[in-house]
């Protein structure tokens, strides 16, 4: 199979940095963000930030695949 | 009416309207072997959402995660980020699993491993591990139908009763319909289950402290440990959180039903649009996590957390309400219950017994196997269900300890023309016997870290050794992969 675009897995891993690797940088309670404590806020908003970066790679993706068809 | 019959009356009627329309979807369809399992292979991108968010909203989401939170505070957000994640990992995967499942006709994950490294034996102990996994995630809907039923009812009906009567008709409802009625009860359970969420998830933190963030703000006053990892646990902290994410985010579409569920897809582009709005759908998890905070300063002291928020929602709000939430749990969990027996029951039929053992049957005697195995691993997951005592969240992580170990197999077949058969088969046996002696032996976490995250480890470090110490393979992986864009 085609391999991914490098663009698209940089993308892919940001949202694996913020939500997964980072845990001890943001596993707090204060500052509380719109009255939730950091941690939650934090993930809740990765949650929203992560459709945008895969929205980037999808573009990457779609782009890619144009060029490789034949 | 006494409270207790408003609150059983509608559980029952959102569960019959859920079945009804499950059976009206099923009807004026011929069901061969082809449209009980993959629907046929033309859903589009709105039916392929129905699909896969029901599976991903089980009584695990419910129940489990605000049990979690009850219980063990902070390491209950590892769900938060695993779910989100396992979408980024799906866009890189199941688009180039589906376009194998097209070229080559493959129905289930099983077929894949027989495709791609041309072993029996490994596609048929891919689906051993994959039925044995669907175990405990059956076992774990299952008693999640018992405790709404039980809390519903003020404790009128025990929870065996309950949890017998929920696999009757699940039984019946897999019968009737296959993949397409999943999708479209979905459909009732999902806006049920978002709508309910919303209104427990500020209702109650509303009525007790004035609103959420006056909610946390006494949580942090009170127990300040609870929010933050590892909360009420002793080694759930932040090497946890890492390996228990990472495992199953990766796990997530090893899921045989999941994986299977690409193969509904019409195209490969609707399932990267997908994998690009479905985290979105965690935010609902964020509010069932709200109300599981809210019990532990309402209703402390619970000898079970997965009773937690319905205890507190049969606290907070009048019967009928009760009823709803119920209803929807029950659907919630009846929904996903009914694929993984469709799959499992498939699997068993198809994947193991006929190539294995019968390799004569014809596709009807295959489905008419496949219905019989329904029945059966109903009785299996009844009976451990109501043996057992485990907490639902620990059941699914048995769950994922096992599939995850297909993932080196999935990824490398996919992209890496070097593995070889044995080195898989090898990665997997290893991967799958340490995941079960860690756990049986009581050592997950073992340091700190998932046991089943450890057994991965094992397993891929195994499937590239041995793949680059053995001949490369012959022309035909290289062949079957290539041509696909």
């Amino acid at each position: 199979m085609r391999r991914p675009s490098t663009g698209a897995l940089l993308l892919a891993l940001i949202p694996f940095a913020a939500m997964c690797f980072s845990v001890p940088l943001w596993d707090r309670i204060d500052p509380m963000v719109l009255g939730l404590p950091f941690n939650l806020f934090w993930l809740v908003s990765w949650i929203v930030l992560t459709p945008a970066c895969m929205w980037g790679a999808y573009r990457i993706e779609s782009a890619a695949q144009r060029q490789g068809a034949p | 009416m006494s409270a207790v019959a408003v609150c059983l009356t509608a559980i029952a009627a959102i569960v019959a309207i859920g079945t009804a329309i499950g059976f009206l979807a099923g009807a004026h369809r011929r069901m061969d072997l082809e449209q009980w399992t993959v629907g046929g292979r033309g859903f589009g991108v709105v039916l392929i959402f129905l699909l896969m968010a029901g599976e991903v909203y089980t009584t695990f989401a419910w129940l489990g995660s605000s049990g979690w939170a009850y219980s063990r505070g902070g390491p209950t957000l590892y769900v938060l980020a695993y779910l989100t994640l396992a979408y980024v990992v799906s866009f890189f995967i199941l688009p180039q699993i589906w376009e194998l499942g097209r070229r080559h006709g493959l129905q289930t994950q099983s077929d894949f491993f027989g495709l791609r490294y041309g072993n029996k034996y490994l596609a048929g102990f891919v689906c051993l591990v994959g039925i044995a996994s669907f175990v405990p995630y059956l076992q774990l809907q299952i008693t999640g139908v018992g405790i709404i039923v039980s809390i519903a009812s003020f404790d009128t009906i025990s929870r065996p009763a309950a949890m017998a009567v929920a696999v009757v008709l699940l039984v019946a409802f897999v019968f009737a319909s296959g993949v397409r009625a999943v999708a479209w009860v979905s459909v009732v359970k999902d806006l049920l289950m978002v709508g309910s969420a919303l209104a427990i998830g500020i209702g109650i933190p509303y009525l007790y402290f004035g609103g959420v963030g006056p909610m946390f703000a006494a949580l942090a006053h009170a127990k300040p440990a609870h929010l933050t990892m590892p909360g009420a646990t002793a080694n759930q902290g932040h090497a946890w959180f890492i390996s228990t994410v990472l495992l199953t985010s990766l796990g997530f579409y090893m899921w045989p039903h999941a994986f299977g569920a690409s193969f509904t897809a019409k195209s490969a582009e609707t399932l990267r649009r997908n994998a690009v709005v479905m985290p979105l759908y965690t935010l609902t998890l964020a509010f069932i996590f709200f109300a599981g905070f809210t019990a532990v300063l309402v209703v402390p002291g619970l000898p079970n957390g997965d009773l937690a928020l319905l205890t507190v929602v049969r606290r907070s709000f009048p019967p009928w309400f009760l009823g709803v939430v119920g209803g929807s749990g029950a659907l919630t969990a009846m929904v996903p219950a009914a694929i993984f027996l469709l799959t499992a029951a498939t699997l068993f039929a198809k994947n193991l017994y006929r190539p294995l053992f019968a390799p004569s049957m014809s596709d009807d005697q295959v489905a008419r196997l496949a219905r019989a195995m329904v029945v059966v691993l109903g009785l299996i997951s009844l009976t451990l269900a109501i043996f057992s005592s485990t907490t639902l969240v620990s059941l699914l992580l048995m769950g994922y300890a096992g599939v995850t170990q297909f993932f080196p197999g999935v990824v490398l077949g996919l992209y890496w023309n070097r593995v070889t058969t044995p080195a898989v088969f090898a990665g997997m046996v290893a991967g799958v016997a340490t995941a079960v002696v860690l756990m049986l032996t009581h050592r997950d976490p073992l340091l700190g870290v998932n046991a089943g995250f450890l057994a991965l480890c094992l397993n891929l470090l195994i499937v590239t050794g041995v793949s680059l110490l053995s001949r490369a393979p012959a022309g035909d992986a290289r062949e079957l992969l290539q041509g696909a864009t």
